[in-house]
């Protein structure tokens, strides 16, 4: 009993603390990411390279003055960015970081490098916490007795229902090829390769899917070129207006948060989580867990470098123009690669 | 342990459930349906049906109310009418119409349950994916297609209405 316990709860600091150290590290990447962009230096007066001045914009968020707006609905005003945080670090229990190969901690088994093993329903699990993610926005909107942050709320409703529609039709293709809605069993499914070649990672029989599902991640974690929730050419700063101090900093947190969460997503989803291209991880026991475990964290910190690179290269989408790609391109896109795994599927294909 | 989880989230769902009709702010209301739905879920999953929970939390939580919201918003509604603000014989019979809406779920639940002194039903992975995928698409299959064409009618009508404005 107790030793389970303890090996749940392993599970958990561990995966809250890197998620949490993450955060402020991906603040660095961004900064200094966006000035070698644009051909600038970013920030690199405080440490090595700039590498402690999260530290210091902490400090700095934390001791600031934290003004509250008259007008505002108290209780969800407090509530919202509490909520936000609360959501985005609940979503990760779901998702498989590193082979398992029987290993036990105190006699006890690890039953897999992931927090919830015996939760049937995985990737269920991570769309219905993830489409509770729009609340806090609207929270936040609605209470702050400001038209601009009002204007964040409702575009951030229409975004999230438009592009939460593509994102699952787009995910249906790869739990119908792997036959299970566990994410440990989707990521099984893609080991070994695919037509002799190829590694049997889902992005290569089912493209579509994967470029729909990354467009729509773009647009349910609010960034760039979706985030019309906070453009702050038009509204100021959008939903978060009227935060300072923590209440900003919990929100800019989750932005963060969602998108590790968004990015480990798509490496399980669709490029294989911790398989290894062509060869199979060579060791077994903690060597193999490790070396997996670091092949996952290769992927998905691309793939967070990716949201920083594209933030910085695309410009915002207008309004109309994000409403009619959201319908008329990605749901049909994401229904193509619905009915290409069905015939794939029967033919034998994959 | 299970009956001590099924009691808060029932009490959850009961307190929730009144916080959803009684005050006069509107996002207070659906921010009491958001608990009362997650509360419900809560009780599927002591059940054993982890699906039809997650679905709950989807459907509800992620579309429907959103949409409430959304509407809200739209329109600015800052206060709604107090509460027993209406006729005082629709209050009265609406209570009275909920009671036995009640009692009669409560008759029809004790007759069903079997004499198990448990809540739980017992038949294991009853609650995943599998067997309700293979029971929508035989023995429900008719209904399950019957809903499909109800839901293409309800769209198509949609579009209609929208459309009527613009010629």
């Amino acid at each position: 009993m107790w030793a389970e316990v303890v090996v749940v709860g392993v599970k958990l600091v561990v995966v809250l603390a890197v998620m949490l150290t993450t955060v402020p590290i991906m603040v660095w990447v961004e900064r200094r990411g966006s000035a070698l962009i644009q051909d600038r230096l970013g920030p690199n007066r405080v440490g090595p390279f700039g590498l402690l001045q999260p530290v210091i914009d902490v400090i700095k968020l934390l001791t600031k003055e934290n003004l509250r707006p008259e007008g505002v609905h108290t209780f969800f005003y407090l509530l919202a960015p509490a909520f936000a945080i609360a959501i985005s670090l609940s979503t990760f229990i779901a998702i498989p970081f590193a082979r398992d190969s029987g290993l036990s901690i105190f006699g006890q088994p690890v039953d897999g490098f992931i927090v919830a093993p015996n939760l049937n329903i995985g990737v269920l699990y991570v769309f219905a916490i993830a489409s509770l993610a729009v609340y806090p926005v609207f929270l936040a909107g609605w209470s702050s007795n400001n038209k601009y942050s009002m204007y964040g709320g409702i575009r951030a409703s229409a975004q999230a229902i438009s592009y939460e529609l593509a994102m699952t039709i787009s995910v249906v293709g790869v739990l119908m090829s792997a036959g299970s809605l566990h994410l440990q069993q989707v990521v099984d499914a893609q080991t070994g390769t695919w037509l002799g070649s190829l590694p049997r990672w889902n992005v290569f029989p089912q493209f579509l899917g994967a470029v729909t599902f990354m467009v729509a991640v773009f647009a349910e974690t609010n960034r760039l070129p979706f985030d019309l929730p906070e453009a702050e050419a038009e509204l100021v700063a959008g939903y978060h207006t009227e935060y300072s101090s923590m209440g900003f900093a919990a929100f800019y947190m989750s932005e963060y948060l969602h998108m590790i969460v968004a990015s480990s997503l798509i490496t399980v989803l669709f490029f294989g989580g911790w398989n290894l291209p062509w060869i199979d991880i060579p060791f077994e026991g903690w060597a193999g867990a490790l070396l997996s475990m670091g092949v996952f964290a290769v992927k998905v910190a691309f793939f967070m470098w990716f949201f920083v690179w594209v933030r910085w290269t695309l410009p915002r989408l207008r309004y109309d123009q994000l409403m009619a790609l959201g319908w008329k391109v990605m749901i049909p896109l994401a229904t193509v690669n619905f009915l290409w795994v069905g015939v794939g599927l029967t033919l034998g294909y994959f | 342990m299970v009956t001590y989880v099924f009691l808060a989230a029932a009490a959850v769902a009961v307190i929730f459930a009144i916080l959803a009709v009684v005050p006069r702010n509107p996002m207070t209301n659906v921010f009491s349906l958001v608990v009362l739905f997650f509360s419900m879920a809560a009780v599927f999953a002591i059940l054993g049906m982890d699906f039809l929970a997650a679905i709950q939390v989807i459907v509800y939580s992620g579309a429907i109310l959103v949409l409430f919201l959304f509407v809200i918003m739209l329109l600015n509604i800052r206060e709604v009418e107090p509460f027993g603000s209406g006729r005082r014989w629709q209050a009265v019979i609406g209570t009275l119409v909920a009671g036995g809406i009640g009692a009669l779920i409560l008759v029809i639940a004790g007759l069903l349950l079997p004499e198990q002194g448990s809540v739980l039903p017992g038949v294991a992975d009853i609650g995943t994916a599998a067997p309700i995928g293979k029971a929508l698409l035989s023995t429900h299959l008719f209904a399950f297609e019957f809903i499909t064409l109800l839901l293409v009618a309800s769209i198509v009508g949609a579009v209609y209405l929208g459309k009527r404005g613009d010629r």
